[in-house]
């Protein structure tokens, strides 16, 4: 008799709020489905009131992991539509960040994986290593998480070569550890016998599905924003697209141990070859008119922006399409036939960031189904944000109300 | 004094007291040893090293809230956790570590008290698997089911690793097995397979990782004891540390011949013995990653049992040769 199991959107297994709801029969799952919108900012919004130089900002905080490139697929976007040319110097830097955040977002998510795993030693291993690449970035732009270096036209903050000695240094250290979690992560019985052949996503689903990144690669199709729509400095760049065939979690850890290695060589590269001159170049305020689409291969994979522009210093949309969105119809075909074991280490593999990902929310009425639109100037009329008398009363009644309408479903 | 005695060994030593203290000591080892081997530092801050970080965790969560759910069977629900410590702390009191005598058949020792301590042991299991049950959530209902799945896997093996032992030293009596390999000491190499299935089926017993699928906390939240909080959560907690101890005690009496040497030297062989017992199941709880349900059951099929079979003939043969 097949029964439903809520997974989220409290639950250990997932870092922020999304509803997994599976079915299933025993052990095994026959059918899934996600529900979004518990993490849903009105960053889109936001950024329509914002100017650009503000946006900056305020696009590197839609993700806490990937910030970096959302503020860089948000200025690119931007000085395509100034028909700006940036700094040599400004995008090596900018590029540079850019790998070093996709090492320290790789070894996160292979902590994650040990995490969901139960192989809590390889979580915290790789943990601590990833504080060598946090300190690199400190070292570049001053900040662990938010690093600010984007600016239209270059970046905001130079390398120097004692700098350079020391992140070279350091990525001698961090070759060694990745090797040695190329060797854990593929050759250690129990760790293996959780992750291979779980998760199937044959390459023909994974291309009908729009999989992006690694999710993709690791399902043999070899699609990087980087090598087939070249940005800022890639098309200089030696590097390789890391791709694996055995679709499955696996092959999702090969592919990013791989892209680790990739990444190093790159950093290397840019750090031995960057170009003398200014880090920026001056900006305009307004931004033609105009509309443009920006991608970026985010570590996750291909963060999609569109700006529209109405020659003032305010976008007049900005829409946001981040990579975990992509990869969400893909999950739930690798869910599906699985074990509930299975079921974090499915779901973490598309190193899922469900914040990012959240971009509306549709209010539905439990009983009816009904969907309604809420406008901007009803909510500010709501009680929640309105004046302490009305306050108090509506909402007691509105709760007590609320008590009888919600059924629990299972 | 002879009443005396009896009462000191239920209330002091080896009973609740004893029991209480060595077994929260060992979390704390356990806890130390796992977060050293994991490049952490693990309890620093209350006692000296963080030693006295489990009391502090149990005394904590006694007096946090206690919450029945609604639709749960309120009588099981609330007796199980006492049940299962009253029942652990029992199986440790046939350990052969103080006020027995080899010769005589006394409360704590008699011949067949083997038997009774594994007995004793498999009951946990069931409580587990019903206090699951009885929460009436989805989740400790999985959990639970996990649980009773799991026993089908270890328990045959574990028996049969601990009766090799009994079978060479003629006696299923725990004093008279230690007291055999004592004045053997070399006949306890050909047991050295059932010992590691032995520890193999205790680590799953004791749902540690890699077998700590019936509570694994990002598939099923708290498995068996998503429901529990405050008081019964702390007799739970306290409750597997117990069963840590029974169970390295068990292992070392049957593989390790036991505690010799008297009432202070006996506890410290029984503290030596356990700890090295205990050290090796935190390298393994360190090493691994966690198993699913149907590799863990194919595992201790596939290996365990033919391994523990393997161990019987061998101590069979031996038995032969030596006779």
């Amino acid at each position: 008799m097949p029964f439903n199991v809520p997974i989220g959107p409290q639950h250990p297994a997932l870092k922020e709020p999304i509803s997994l709801r599976m079915t299933l029969e025993g052990e095994v799952i026959k059918d899934a489905d996600i529900r979004l919108g518990y993490n849903h900012r009105g960053i889109e919004k936001l950024a329509e009131q914002k100017t650009y130089i503000q946006n900056l900002y305020l696009t590197e905080r839609i993700c806490g992991i990937c910030s970096h490139s959302h503020t860089t697929c948000f200025t690119q976007g931007v000085e395509k539509l100034m028909e700006l040319e940036p700094s040599k110097r400004g995008l090596y830097i900018r590029t540079l960040v850019a790998e070093l955040e996709r090492v320290h977002s790789h070894l996160l998510w292979l902590g994650l994986a040990g995490h969901e795993a139960g192989f809590d030693t390889f979580f915290m291993y790789t943990w601590r290593d990833r504080e060598v690449v946090m300190d690199i970035l400190e070292i570049i732009s001053g900040n662990r998480v938010h690093y600010s270096i984007n600016t239209f036209g270059g970046s905001r903050r130079d390398i120097d070569d004692l700098q350079k000695q020391k992140i070279l240094g350091s990525l001698e250290f961090l070759k060694t550890r990745t090797q040695y979690y190329l060797n854990i992560g593929t050759t250690e019985p129990s760790f293996l016998a959780r992750i291979a052949g779980v998760g199937k996503l044959p390459k023909e689903t994974a291309i009908a599905l729009c999989a992006v990144g690694p999710t993709a690669r690791a399902s043999g199709v070899p699609r990087d924003v980087r090598r087939d729509d070249p940005y800022a400095v890639y098309a200089e760049l030696p590097f390789e697209v890391c791709t694996a065939d055995s679709c499955d979690v696996l092959g999702r850890v090969v592919v990013r141990v791989k892209e680790l290695f990739e990444s190093y060589k790159m950093i290397e590269y840019l750090l031995k070859n960057l170009p003398p001159g200014e880090i920026k170049v001056r900006a305009p305020r307004r931004v033609k008119e105009g509309e443009v689409v920006s991608r970026y291969e985010a570590p996750r994979g291909e963060n999609l922006y569109y700006i529209k522009s109405n020659g003032t210093d305010k976008p007049e949309r900005l829409k946001v399409r981040a990579p975990t969105l992509a990869n969400y119809a893909a999950t739930i075909e690798m869910l599906k036939n699985g074990f509930v074991a299975d079921i974090p280490l499915i779901f973490a593999a598309i190193d899922p960031c469900i914040c990012c990902a959240e971009r509306m929310v549709e209010l539905v009425d439990y009983r009816t189904g009904e969907s309604k639109t809420v406008l901007m100037s009803s909510l500010s009329n709501r009680p929640f944000s309105g004046r302490e008398t009305r306050f108090g009363k509506q909402f007691s009644s509105q709760a007590l109300s609320l008590k009888k309408e919600v059924a629990w479903p299972f | 004094m002879a009443v005396l005695k009896p009462i000191l060994y239920l209330l002091v030593y080896p009973g609740l007291l004893f029991l209480f203290i060595y077994s929260t000591f060992c979390e704390w080892f356990d806890r130390k040893v796992y977060a050293r081997l994991q490049n952490r530092i693990g309890p620093l801050h209350t006692g000296r090293s963080g030693i006295l970080q489990p009391i502090a965790d149990f005394i904590k969560l006694m007096a946090k809230e206690d919450i029945v759910p609604e639709k749960a069977d309120k009588v099981m629900f609330s007796a199980l956790p006492v049940f299962a410590l009253a029942i652990v702390s029992t199986a440790a009191l046939y350990l052969p570590l103080w006020h027995y005598s080899s010769d005589t058949i006394t409360f704590n020792s008699f011949p067949g008290d083997l038997i009774v301590v594994v007995y004793l042991l498999s009951l946990i299991t069931l409580i587990l698997f019903l206090a699951g049950w009885h929460s009436t959530n989805l989740f400790s209902m999985i959990g639970g089911v996990r649980v009773l799945t799991m026993l089908f896997g270890y328990e045959i093996p574990f028996l049969l690793a601990l009766l090799s032992p009994a079978i060479l030293a003629n006696s299923w009596r725990l004093a008279q097995i230690a007291q055999f390999y004592q004045k053997h000491p070399l006949l306890l190499l050909p047991n050295i397979i059932g010992f590691f299935v032995a520890l193999i089926s205790l680590q799953a017993k004791l749902e540690r990782v890699p077998f700590d699928i019936p509570h694994a906390e990002t598939e099923i939240v708290g498995g068996t004891f998503t429901e529990y909080s405050g008081k019964k959560l702390a007799f739970f907690r306290l409750l597997s540390d117990i069963e840590m101890v029974v169970g390295a005690g068990l292992i070392a009496v049957v593989f390790m011949a036991g505690f010799p040497g008297g009432l202070i030297l006996g506890l410290i062989n029984f503290i030596i013995k356990t700890l090295i017992i205990i050290f090796l199941l935190t390298a393994i709880r360190a090493a691994c990653a966690r198993i699913r349900i149907d590799q863990m059951v194919n595992f201790s099929w596939r290996y365990l049992a033919p391994l523990s079979v393997l161990q019987l003939l061998i101590v069979i043969f031996l038995k032969g040769i030596l006779r």
